[in-house]
Formats: structure tokens, sequence, C-alpha cells
């Protein structure tokens, strides 16, 4: 498993916490690595923690675009959460408000949701 | 673009990915140091992040120099890399513009970040960037 993530099991949703040196060869492992535990374990939800990250560029943009879309095309709703404000303000100016993706203020949030859903 | 006004207040070579993160690391740093308020310090880090993968992945790597300027006080950048240049530099600037097959947002967002973006470059003798803000 890459250093720069991690994935861990909560409640039948598969938690992804992006730390903040991620690299090109992080991303390919961890593409690899969720899209094999979202079918293994039949995870019907993820939740994308940025809360690490200090700023979001648009290279993390693209990583955080193409997480969701590999995780919705596998039948998992997914969730980005942990967003600092400032870096919500910072992506709108990039032009890169992720269209494709859900977001939560935070993990609770997120599981709340899933749960209404019957999905965690 | 002009002599640079002092000794930099640190010099980060780029030539890998994580000297990308190592030049985020010493702007947040030299942001701090000056008291910079946390908005402005997110945006001026994301444009300066933004420059440096640039270096690296079109200009073949080059250097990142970070420069703390008085009256009125602010951070400055200057990023300069040996490779290709850029041929039409308004092209470049462009949102969706990209010769990688990326999104072509770097540029354009990151002169949309910051206070003052002055960027020189010719096809064959590299490319230089500067890039101001306030703390
Ligand atoms: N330092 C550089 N040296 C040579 N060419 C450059 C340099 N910086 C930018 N360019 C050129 O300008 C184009 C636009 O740059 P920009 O950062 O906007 O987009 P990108 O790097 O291609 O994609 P993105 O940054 O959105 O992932 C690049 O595709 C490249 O052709
Ligand atoms: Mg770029």
């Amino acid at each position: 498993m890459s250093e720069a993530a991690s994935i861990y099991s909560v409640d039948k949703v598969l938690l992804v916490a992006i730390r903040d040196n991620i690299t090109d060869t992080d991303i390919i492992n961890l593409q690899e690595d969720l899209s094999e535990r979202i079918v293994n374990e039949a995870a019907r939800g993820v939740v994308i923690d940025i809360a690490a990250l200090e700023i979001v560029d648009t290279f993390v943009g693209r990583i955080l675009a193409q997480l969701s879309s590999i995780s919705r095309l596998l039948a998992a709703e997914t969730y980005i959460v942990g967003m600092r404000p400032a870096v919500a303000m910072t992506l709108v100016e990039l032009g890169m408000d992720l269209p494709g993706s859900k977001t939560a203020l935070s993990l609770s949030h997120a599981l709340r949701s899933l749960k209404a859903k019957g999905l965690a | 673009m002009s002599a640079p006004p002092a000794e930099p207040a640190a010099r980060i070579e780029l030539r890998q990915e994580r000297d990308v993160a190592a030049a985020r690391i010493a702007v947040s740093r030299a942001m701090d140091a000056m008291g910079a308020r946390a908005l402005r310090k997110t945006r001026f880090v994301t444009a300066v992040s933004e420059i440096a993968r640039n270096a690296l992945d079109h200009g073949g790597g080059g250097v990142l120099e970070v420069y703390r300027l008085e009256r009125p006080l602010r951070i400055m950048i200057r990023c300069r890399d040996e490779g290709p240049g850029i041929a039409d530099l308004d092209q470049a600037m462009t949102d969706g513009f990209s010769t990688a097959r990326s999104m072509g947002k770097g540029l354009g967002g990151a002169r949309r970040l910051v206070e003052a973006f002055r960027i020189e470059s010719r096809p064959g003798s590299g490319t230089t960037v500067e890039m101001e803000a306030k703390p």
C-alpha cells in the first residue's frame, strides 16, 4: 500500500485518507487498491478524506476527480470530506469545482448520508 | 526580469516530484514567518505548486527561490527552468490549453491566485515565472 494514502473500512464504507505529499506513482497504486477493495468488499460507499491537505492544486484536484469517477463506476457512492474553507475558495478560482464529486463537511456527515440511503 | 532584490530566504532545486512538496513547505514557512493570513497563504502556496510542477513536468526541472520583500512587506518567488520554453504565452495562459493532455488550468489559475505575476519565456531558452503576494 502506498504511503501517501491509506484505506480503512468503517461500517462497510471505505475511508481513504489522502496525505499531503501524494505523487503520480502513489496515485496509480491508490486507484488500483481502492478499485480492488470496492469490488472485493462489495463496498457501496467511499469517503475520501482530504483534511490533511493544506492545499489542493490542479494535480491533486484531478486525482480526486478520478478517484470519484472510478468509485462511482464501480457503484460505490463517493464523498469528499474535510475540505478546508480556504481550499474550497482556491479551487473555485482554479476553475476546478469538482463537478462530478459529492462533498460532505465531515466523515460523520458522509456516513449519515450513506446510512440514510442504506449504503452503510 | 530585474535582478533579485536580496538574498533568497530559501532555494529549492526542482528535480523530482517530492521537490514540489519541498517548495510548497518552504513558501508556507516563509509566509508563516510574515504572519500571513490563512486564505492568502493557501492561494499563494497553490499557485507556487502549479508553477513548480510546470517547471518539473514541462521544463525538465528548475530552481525555485523564495524572497521576502519589504516596504510593503510581501513574499516573492522566482522559478526558473532551462527547458524548451513556451512559443505562444497567451495561448499557454489560456485555461484549457495544454500540450500534455492535462487540464491546462495551472498557469491561468496561478495568475488569478496571486497579486503580481510575470512570465518570461522563449523557445529554446527556458521559462522564468515571478509571483508576489501580500502576507
Ligand atoms: N515551465 C514550462 N516550460 C515549458 N512549457 C510550459 C511551462 N509551463 C507551462 N508550459 C506550457 O504551457 C501549457 C499550459 O500550462 P498549464 O500549467 O496551464 O497546463 P498543464 O500543465 O498542461 O496542465 P495542468 O497544470 O492543468 O495539469 C503546458 O501544457 C505547456 O505546454
Ligand atoms: Mg501545469
